[in-house]
């Protein structure tokens, strides 16, 4: 699997890593790895991400981990800021098509009509809105992958290019994906997309390469609003967990039997 | 663009080709069943059209896999279904029902049926030629009695395994739509049914067009009775099929869940030409009242007597509207299952590409190719039981006579 860092140009410069790591001492090993630029070396320097560990230098243990992300629509600006830092972090094309995750705007009006737009999948945030008296309430809601518990595009896969990680995250093989589009057509929410360059299915890793550093993925780093928390679902004292505990939660599509790691907080009805 | 769509859905995956996958296994099934009848339900006024079914499904079976394999994004990867197949996956299943049609029920049945034949050939041909035909014997050249019945009763028990085959590899593509549960166009449990009844219509309309176009052809007259008979058979599967149709779109509507809307846009908009002109009216149910009207399917007698040429002119304009129709069906199916958005909220547009290998010319191209197919088998193994050894002592002097 490729999404494993194998070598330090891979850590993304400008990285904010957890805390309890000086961050002069994360630099200097940094500079120090690149200039190497030998994996052993880099090995024995503990530099991020190298032989899976992560930013504290431990081993990264996919079976001590399960992920899932919660979302705040009502924190949720509609920057577009989530759209810009998952295309830049994973080299999605900005083209019409092809999203790892995207920004929607509800506008209810007072007379129960529902409008939902979201251009360029929000990217560039969103046009203002005409006739504000005639609305009753407006919102934002981040989409992406649900890496579902019980995923139907890892279902119909028909070589089994796409499967569930052992920390419950849906990822697609590159280098084994057929390109048949099947996933694409089972996945209910429209999360995933066909990635030309490669002619391949692609979708949301939940940024794995940086989450087996213990990074967080781009999309929650860049939310100026922290609508996006992301971390582990189960246990009882995580933010996530606690964001579950203290919020009405729902899911996308729950009658799908999909059953998503994306927690949404007090979401509306209409959101589909 | 209409509405809402998920940015994602901006273009649609499966295309052109993907409609001809069913349309062209959906022909290789209803041929084959078609053939069947003569062979295990006795039905002996269709025997003109057994072999010439035969080959038009074995035809059809060799061209069906090619449209998925062109629309692959990694074509050369393709063989990863047969080493690793996901077992969960509806799809994965595909190589191997293929496979199993392919070379256990239609290679088997033809090479049991011609056997008497192929050993003809070679006996009576010189050159390369002869030996030819003698690989194609596989050495089997015994044309004892007890060998001859033996392919006979072989023959008829591979027809019988063949038609639950036949039933499975198209109740089966209709399964791989039927079951995405994420798109409520496909998601039904009467896919994989009405699937296989617009086989069966569409595989009989096709031998019946070919079997008249071929006669025609070879200067020899149409055998009316035959006719006749598939004409009925072709009403009935359009009853059925029709039925069930109705069935599966009163059920939408009673349920009314919530695509209901969303849905009733995209047949009275993107799908009105497609779905209600093409596969209802000019499809469906100008067959159906033409062929009801003038085959004997109610009484001994058909309602409306027609003079034999006319019929037979009646009978070919149906089954090539109905080859429309059921081009239509699986149009509806694939490309307006991608019309509208999962978001329920809005419709997208198709665009046909001219050229391309998702294009309406490869698309033209992979529909001819199993007639030129066809063409070459029919070269290879004449169908139509004329060399000496089929004649009857009788006939044989009348000939010569």
């Amino acid at each position: 699997m490729s999404l494993i860092p194998s070598d330090c140009r891979e850590c993304p410069p400008g990285s904010v890593e957890p805390e309890g790591v000086d961050r002069r001492d994360f630099v200097k090993k940094m500079a120090a790895a690149c200039a190497a630029g030998v994996p052993v070396v880099l090995g024995v320097v503990g530099v991020p991400g190298v032989n899976g560990q992560t930013v504290d230098g431990e081993r990264y243990d996919p079976t001590m981990h399960y992920y899932g992300m919660g979302v705040d629509p009502a924190k949720c600006i509609g920057c577009g800021r989530c759209v810009n830092a998952c295309k830049t972090e994973n080299d999605v094309p900005r083209t019409e098509g092809a999203f790892n995750t995207w920004v929607e705007r509800y506008v209810i009006r007072n007379d129960g009509e529902v409008i939902v737009d979201s251009p360029d999948g929000g990217m560039e945030g969103f046009p203002e809105l005409a006739d504000e008296a005639g609305i009753r309430k407006s919102f934002f809601v981040p989409k992406l992958c649900n890496h579902c518990a019980n995923p139907p595009c890892v279902q119909v896969c028909p070589v089994g290019a796409t499967f569930i990680t052992q920390d419950g995250v849906v990822l697609v093989d590159d280098d084994y994906c057929i390109g048949c589009r099947y996933c694409i057509q089972a996945c209910p929410y429209g999360a995933r997309w066909f990635k030309e360059e490669k002619r391949v299915a692609a979708k949301c890793t939940f940024c794995y390469h940086r989450i087996v550093k213990g990074l967080v993925p781009a999309c929650v780093e860049a939310c100026p609003t922290q609508a996006r928390i992301f971390g582990e679902v189960e246990g009882r004292a995580t933010p996530l967990a606690r964001f579950i505990r203290f919020n009405e939660i729902d899911v996308l599509k729950p009658a799908l039997n999909t059953r998503p790691k994306v927690y949404y907080a007090n979401l509306d009805g209409e959101v589909r | 663009m209409q509405g809402f769509i998920y940015p994602n859905e901006f273009e649609l995956h499966w295309s052109l080709l993907i409609v001809l996958y069913p349309y062209l296994t959906g022909l290789v099934a209803g041929a084959f069943i078609l053939a069947s009848l003569e062979r295990v339900f006795n039905v002996k006024e269709v025997q003109p059209t057994y072999r010439l079914a035969l080959l038009t499904a074995l035809a059809f079976l060799i061209v069906a896999p090619l449209p998925l394999q062109a629309h692959l994004g990694h074509p050369e990867r393709s063989y990863e279904i047969f080493l690793t197949p996901n077992s969960r996956s509806a799809m994965a299943m595909f190589g191997f029902v293929y496979a199993w049609y392919l070379a256990v029920v239609l290679l088997l049945e033809v090479w049991f049926d011609y056997r008497r034949d192929l050993v003809g050939w070679y006996q009576s041909a010189k050159g390369p030629k002869r030996w030819f035909y003698y690989a194609l014997t596989l050495g089997a050249t015994d044309l004892s009695e007890k060998s001859l019945k033996f392919d006979d009763s072989a023959g008829r028990w591979i027809t019988v395994l063949g038609i639950p085959s036949a039933f499975l590899l198209h109740g089966y593509v209709g399964f791989i739509f039927g079951s995405v549960k994420a798109n409520p166009w496909w998601s039904s449990v009467l896919m994989p049914v009405v699937f296989l009844l617009s086989a069966i219509v569409s595989g009989i309309a096709l031998v019946l067009v070919l079997y008249m176009v071929t006669t025609m052809a070879r200067g020899k007259p149409v055998n009316m009775p035959c006719l006749d008979r598939l004409a009925q058979f072709l009403f009935y599967a359009i009853v059925i099929d029709l039925s069930l149709e109705i069935l599966d779109f009163i059920h939408r509507l009673y349920e009314s869940e919530e695509s209901i809307e969303i849905l009733s846009q995209l047949i009275e908009g993107r799908l009105f030409l497609s779905l209600i002109v093409l596969q209802l009216l000019l499809g469906t149910l100008v067959p159906f009242v033409v062929l009801g009207l003038t085959t004997h399917s109610f009484r001994p007698k058909p309602l409306i007597q027609v003079p034999e040429e006319l019929r037979r002119m009646l009978f070919l304009l149906s089954a090539i509207l109905v080859q429309i129709g059921i081009f239509s069906m699986r149009f509806n199916v694939v490309i307006g299952g991608q019309l509208f958005s999962k978001s329920l909220r809005g419709l997208t547009v198709y665009k046909v590409e001219f050229l391309g290998i998702e294009g309406l010319a490869s698309t033209i191209f992979l529909l001819l190719l199993p007639l030129f197919i066809l063409w070459l088998l029919v070269k290879i193994l004449p169908p139509w039981g004329e060399e000496p050894w089929n004649q009857k002592p009788s006939e044989v002097a009348a000939i010569q006579g």
